[in-house]
């Protein structure tokens, strides 16, 4: 009786702390758009919450990329650099060699594809662990990104080396992606997909198995090389991805663009983890966390916080999603 | 050294947890300078009991009284302070690998007792724990790193940590479980050494044989209950077993006689690169193929190796009259062969996982469809089947696999290949750390597989069960096979022999 009693307890207690949990991110963003919301006039305006959705969906689309490099029990550091990348290449296609929108973008989606394959090569074959792997990748493709465009931006009508203009100019359908409502409904698609594969799919599966017990995973049957290989690839693709929406956007390519975006993909990532209790990686929720991140990092604009005060309130929601992912595991 | 005898008491102890079966009531007397066993089915509550009394859980109801006066045990270091130490199983997670032995030994000490003091005095550290290893008649080298000792010394290097400090109680968590014969027998001269000295042990054990041989008294625990405590000189193997059942257990094996047909898997001249060497066997449908041998003769390589699991070469290898191409475990299930391995927790089962997951790893192609969509409904059914059919006890199909008990983990782990429905089965060490009553299950479900046609290998270091089950073994000694032999024909002093190294 005494036992029954306690159990009961226990569990209640167990179910608020669950409750929080799985509902923290949304229980928070909803806090958040209320707050702001009563401080501000603009905050709730259609425009400022069209402009919070435009201004997450790179970070979107990379963080998921981030994410199933988590599922595989990885780590894919070096997304930053891989948008980089694919915003010089892209952007130099059009502008320097004057090349049509297919073009430019299939081929800057297989130079990141490229990439993937090497920090694959060298996490599965060479067995270098994931982080340090790509920690030494992340430095070589952010070099590479910049030696290929001799370490300065590529704008249209910029001199080229010879003296001359550069001959060509971005077209109007690579304009569109960086716009409303082309660049949220890309997220959309991703977010939906992505969702989709991981939880419905044998290979949505087997990558979070692989990613539980990689040699239990392994002993089952389970081609784990290939997993692995491909959650990197798709991670470089969707960074690739990234890249080109990132290049649209600002209509050009800036040394380093894409790395100031490694670090709240990888937030977003880790706050996703527990929507729903799930305590995996999971798109919905790495969308969530990125939405957090926009809630938080456009309100603190309106209400007068100092951009370089901004990564302090970052820093701290990370810290405080992350305690509630390892808090309970202990 | 007839010092004053200390007892210690628990009364009334109880706890719960979430979906894992709770301690209701349960008592527990015992005093230094005796052996205490604690035997009980997986799940009874043995583990639970003595963690509660380690300091593990702060949130258990009932008393603990040493000498009468009532103590209060809510943390690891309240347990400490009152001499009671624990050595469990899984001793890797208690050692720090790049450590020398010394170190490790005095670990407790150099954390605790330091105080004021900063710098490490190294001679006095080796001295003391080359003392306490003395004492114990063990020798190690205090100064050679623990990693790359073997399980058995690096259990001894725990035994000597917990004697490092004033002990007055030692449990022991399954300590002989992956002992072989000549290391058991070691670790009960250091038990008897410690029992002289005035110490109380208490040990969690399956096997009952050797309960009976180092134990005073005994204890029996039954879902989450004290069945019954007494003398082990008053009692014998079956009576033991049937009160951890609750039932009368059949000493002999439930073996079925099924008809063998035709070679199934065969293979020559099969090495790997660290301990198989050269083995040549071959195994027919509907027979199950023991592979004897003590701990570390290789069955575990033997099996990986056959799984693709490592690299191999071998002259010939055929699987129902094909070629069989020894590559990787995916391709190993491909070709037909599944394997139970016998690090359950590393290498069977995903303990963050369901039950379902687990259940289907090795099989979800057949629950998906077009672009790998996978058919909820259809997993959701052969799952419940399965769970039915294995009896794995379990609230239902979602919960994770880590909150079961060793014997359920481990029918989850045999029930994979059940639905993957492979050719060949590999079975390594599939009764270690399970009860009497899960172990029967996996007897019945192996019998089973072979009366549906399936080959089946065998490997354990339990000779009487590999003497009960099969039809034909290999005895393997150093990666070897020394001996094939009919099971009908052979007797366990022989097999002994063979395995020990004897011809």
């Amino acid at each position: 009786m005494a036992g029954q009693v306690m159990s009961q307890r226990q569990v209640r207690r167990f179910d608020l702390f669950g409750f929080l949990y799985r509902w923290g991110t949304i229980i928070t963003i909803g806090i958040l758009i209320l707050f702001f919301g009563i401080v501000t006039r603009s905050f709730l305006s259609p425009g400022n919450l069209i402009n919070i959705l435009r201004s997450i969906s790179i970070v979107t689309v990379i963080a998921i990329g981030v994410s199933l490099s988590l599922a595989v029990g990885g780590f894919d550091l070096s997304v930053g650099s891989v948008a980089s990348l694919a915003d010089a290449v892209v952007v130099s296609l059009f502008i320097w060699y004057g090349k049509g929108t297919p073009v430019s973008i299939i081929v800057a989606i297989a130079a990141c594809l490229v990439v993937g394959g090497f920090n694959s090569f060298l996490i599965v074959k060479v067995r270098i662990p994931d982080l340090l792997a790509t920690l030494a990748t992340m430095f070589i493709f952010q070099g590479v990104a910049m030696t290929y465009t001799n370490g300065g931006s590529i704008t249209a009508n910029m001199m080229m080396a010879n003296g001359s203009t550069a001959p060509g100019k971005l077209t109007a359908a690579f304009n569109a992606i960086g716009q409303v409502p082309t660049i949220i409904l890309i997220m959309i698609v991703v977010v939906i997909i992505v969702q989709i594969f991981l939880s419905s799919t044998k290979h949505g599966r087997y990558m979070y198995v692989v990613g539980g017990n990689m040699e239990a995973a392994r002993l089952s049957g389970i081609p784990i090389g290939r997993y692995r290989t491909a959650a990197y690839l798709i991670s470089s693709a969707f960074a690739a991805l990234g890249g080109i929406m990132l290049g649209s956007r600002i209509g050009s390519s800036q040394v380093s663009a894409g790395s100031a975006y490694l670090m709240d993909a990888v937030a977003a990532a880790y706050i996703g983890f527990s929507l729903g209790g799930s305590g995996k990686p999971n798109a919905v929720g790495t969308f969530l966390g990125a939405v957090l991140i926009g809630v938080l990092q456009n309100g603190l604009v309106i209400v007068s916080v100092p951009y370089y005060a901004m990564d302090i309130i970052k820093g701290a929601v990370l810290a405080l999603a992350l305690a509630l992912t390892y808090f309970r595991k202990r | 050294m007839d010092a004053s005898k200390t007892t210690l008491e628990m009364q009334d102890i109880s706890i719960s947890f979430p979906g894992v079966r709770a301690l209701r009531g349960v008592s527990f007397r015992t005093e230094t300078g005796v052996s205490h066993a604690l035997v009980g089915a997986n799940g009874a509550g043995k583990s639970t009991l003595m963690k509660v009394l380690a300091g593990a859980y702060s949130d258990y109801t009932g008393r603990i009284l040493i000498d009468g006066r009532e103590v209060r045990i809510r943390s690891p270091r309240e347990a400490k302070s009152l001499g009671i130490e624990v050595v469990y199983q899984e001793v890797d997670t208690a050692l720090v690998p790049t450590l020398s032995v010394g170190e490790n030994i005095m670990l407790d000490l150099t954390v605790n007792d330091m105080g004021a003091r900063q710098v490490m005095r190294w001679r006095s550290l080796h001295q003391q724990a080359r003392r306490i290893l003395d004492e114990l008649h063990v020798a190690l080298d205090t100064r050679l790193s623990v990693g790359r000792f073997s399980l058995a010394e690096k259990q001894m290097v725990l035994i000597a940590r917990a004697l490092s400090k004033e002990c007055r109680f030692l449990i022991l968590d399954e300590p002989t479980a992956p002992l072989s014969h000549s290391e058991t027998e070691e670790l009960f001269r250091v038990i008897r050494g410690i029992l002289r000295r005035n110490i109380g042990v208490i040990f969690i054990s399956h096997r009952l044989p050797e309960v009976i041989e180092i134990c005073e008294r005994i204890t029996v625990l039954r879902d989450g209950q004290r069945v019954d405590e007494r003398r082990v000189e008053d009692t014998d193997t079956p009576r033991i077993v049937e009160m951890m059942l609750g039932r009368k257990f059949e000493e002999n094996f439930p073996k079925r006689r099924v008809p063998i047909g035709d070679i199934v898997f065969s293979v020559t001249g099969l090495s790997d690169d660290a301990k198989v060497r050269n083995v040549d066997l071959h195994v027919r449908a509907g027979e199950i193929v023991g592979i004897a041998g003590l701990v570390g003769a290789g069955k575990s390589e033997l099996c990986k190796a056959l799984f693709g699991a490592s690299r191999v070469r071998c002259r010939e290898a055929l699987m129902k009259g094909h070629p069989y191409r020894f590559r990787d475990p995916h391709s190993a299930v491909l070709q037909g062969i599944g394997l139970v391995p016998e690090e359950r927790r590393k290498e069977g089962i995903l303990v963050g996982e369901s039950v379902s997951t687990n259940l289907t790893a090795a099989s979800l192609s057949d629950f998906s469809g077009a672009l790998g969509f996978l058919r909820f409904g259809s997993e959701r059914r052969t799952v419940r089947e399965m769970i039915e059919r294995l009896e794995i006890r379990t609230p239902s199909e979602n919960q994770k696999v880590g909150y079961l008990s060793g014997g359920n983990q481990q029918k989850v782990s045999v029930g994979k290949w059940l639905i993957a429905d492979a050719e060949l089965y590999l079975f390594d060490e599939p009764t270690k750390g399970v009860d009497v009553g899960a172990k029967r299950d996996i007897f019945e479900l192996i019998g089973w597989l072979a009366a549906a046609g399936k080959a089946i290998i065998y490997a354990s270091c339990e000779l009487a069960e590999i003497l009960g089950i099969t039809d034909r073994i290999y005895v393997l000694y150093d990666g070897r096979v020394v001996k094939e032999l009919e099971t009908g024909r052979a007797t366990e002093e022989e097999l002994l022999f063979c395995a020990m190294g004897g011809n």
